[in-house]
């Protein structure tokens, strides 16, 4: 048997074509209809009864505070997440000490949480009937159904993003070069802005990419953190939600048409800086081979 | 339960290993703060509601056939998606990682695409595609299938949402895969289809499970992508995440903790029996080691 597999049937290793063009051909038929289609759709959809209604769409004063809501939201978050993301990683990174995998986890975790879920812990702190509910309420504050709430869900669902991204990329970097900066003399801020920061800096604006996508482009958590107050708080995809109620479909796909903008720029941005990680990645791999 | 809050001396100084970078006390005080504050109080309020419960309480809200309703077609629609997307995942991932062909790199960035897209945005572009009107439902809808506001949405729905994480974790597995293995099978006498069952599934099954939990796990908790397709008809296609969401309205926290504690225990159940699967099938097709 063997010999007869030897003599007869080594194959040439060539896959043949037919099989190579059918299977590149159901792969690309199924991502154009399962993902390029929405995104044509969205596009089209927002702009096929012209520019005039397109622009018309953002000038509504509903669009307006949710266009500010949602920016707002993200320059809060963002920088929170960012601080916490370096300090965090400086601390996992480069230190050896117990519960760290217990630290991990506990980052990882918002990642794993449904976003309906997220926004339901934050009514359990926070509504009426929650912990700190009656208190506030006493004292006049608003979390849930304001802008506070819609911030901090945000700032839960989106802080992973920057801690983990700059966690393997610092860990794989070691602490030689800090090392060698103290040594000669350098204090702990010299160190960490003329040596961690240019080592990190690409990894970090990706992190940070991810982070900002996410806080603008949340809908479970904050659609349930924020009442539909119409023009008082709602974020851009509250916003597209509340004209899809109201049958404005034209509106809605305008304003979606912005946030796929968003995750279009987003998707290229990260497919860049995958390269140029890559390559870093392989430089600083190199000498130590 | 944190064992840095009462260090004791020998514990203290083996606790951490010495090093010369400054900022540990600092930073790592300021993560505890942040994660204590941001995820430990919220998911506090979770843990109190549910030991507070009592059994009989959890369980009314649970057997309330709308709930009840909610589940099923949350976790068999989650289930339809991961296998789908478990299928042709491989199909795309494969050619991806094999093959060169025009558009490839292009096509690889877009699989990111449903991670990228706000939920909100990619609901409301698969409600038009797939409704009467749309450019694949109105073929759908002649045939007598009605894609939007029904079943059927949701599963289309949890299949876009989940394609990346199957396609993500398939292709490092592949591009791993051994050319020698795959050349060693042939010239045993091993036909294509005989290598692709025998040498190259076998490697690759625990990749493809890992993606397949992803993938599920997702779908159960997916919001903003299913609401709109699937129309939340009282009883038919409500998903469980709206059900919580309707609760909370209406006030009712046990209710929707009693549900929110079933999705994440199904959850964790699936991610506990995939680790478990895949430590098998580890055992089972990787027994000799490389």
């Amino acid at each position: 048997m063997a010999a007869n597999a030897l003599g007869s049937r080594i194959p040439n290793r060539q896959t043949p074509w037919w099989f190579k063009a059918t299977l590149i051909g159901i792969a690309v038929g199924y991502c154009a209809l399962l993902l390029i289609l929405p995104l044509v759709t969205i596009f089209y959809e927002a702009l096929h009864e012209g520019w005039a209604l397109y622009w018309k769409s953002f000038q509504a004063p509903a669009a307006r505070s949710a266009i500010y809501v949602t920016l707002l939201t993200a320059a809060i978050a963002v920088p929170l997440n960012l601080v916490f993301g370096v300090a965090a990683s400086w601390a996992i990174a480069k230190f050896e000490f117990r519960g760290k995998s217990l630290i991990l986890t506990l980052i990882d975790l918002p990642i794993g949480i449904s976003p309906v879920i997220t926004g339901m812990l934050f009514v359990m702190l926070f509504g009426m009937r929650g912990w700190f509910g009656p208190w506030l309420d006493e004292h006049n504050i608003k979390i849930i159904f304001a802008l506070p709430g819609i911030v901090l869900a945000t700032i839960f669902v989106t802080f992973p993003y920057v801690a983990r991204e700059l966690i393997p990329l610092m860990q794989e970097q070691g602490s030689d070069e800090e090392q060698a900066a103290l040594s000669l003399g350098a204090n702990g801020w010299q160190t960490f802005r003329r040596v961690t920061l240019p080592n990190i800096r690409w990894g970090l604006l990706y992190g940070v990419i991810l982070c900002n996508a996410r806080a603008m482009g949340e809908f479970g958590a904050v659609a349930v953190v924020a009442a539909n107050v119409r023009g008082k708080t709602n974020t851009l995809p509250l916003h597209i939600e509340n004209l899809y109620m109201d049958n404005q479909i034209t509106a809605a796909f305008a304003v979606a048409s912005l946030l796929a903008m968003l995750g279009l720029v987003t998707l290229a941005v990260k497919t860049g800086l995958e390269w140029k990680l890559n390559q870093q990645r392989s430089l600083i791999l190199e000498p130590t081979n | 339960m944190f064992a840095i809050a009462v260090p004791s001396r020998t514990f203290f100084s083996n606790w951490k290993q010495r090093s010369i970078l400054p900022g540990f006390g600092l930073t790592l005080g300021y993560t505890v703060f942040y994660l204590s504050l941001i995820v430990l109080l919220p998911l506090s309020t979770l843990f109190v509601r549910t030991t507070t419960m009592s059994w009989d309480e959890f369980w009314t809200t649970i057997s309330e056939p709308r709930v009840l309703a909610a589940l099923r077609l949350t976790f068999g629609a989650a289930l339809v998606g991961a296998l789908i997307n478990a299928l042709f995942g491989f199909i795309v991932a494969w050619p991806l990682v094999r093959y060169r062909f025009f558009g490839s790199k292009l096509l690889d960035a877009l699989i990111d695409l449903p991670f990228a897209l706000p939920t909100a945005v990619s609901g409301l572009a698969l409600t038009a595609i797939y409704s009467q009107n749309g450019v694949l439902g109105r073929y759908f809808y002649a045939w007598g299938i009605p894609t939007a506001y029904s079943v059927i949405g949701v599963m289309i729905a949890m299949t876009f949402i989940g394609l990346p994480f199957v396609v993500r974790t398939l292709e490092p597995a592949l591009a791993e895969l051994d050319a020698e293995t795959e050349e060693a099978a042939a010239s045993l006498g091993a036909t294509r289809s005989q290598t692709f069952i025998r040498v190259i599934l076998p490697a690759v099954t625990p990749a493809l499970l890992t993606g397949f939990a992803l993938a599920f796990a997702r779908a159960i908790g997916e919001y903003g992508s299913v609401v709109f397709i699937s129309g939340n008809i009282r009883g038919k296609t409500e998903i469980t995440s709206f059900l919580i969401l309707e609760k909370l309205e209406q006030y009712n926290y046990a209710a929707a903790t009693a549900i929110a504690l079933t999705m994440l225990l199904a959850s964790f159940g699936i991610l506990l029996a995939i680790n478990g699967l895949q430590w098998w099938s580890n055992r089972r097709f990787c027994r000799g080691g490389i």
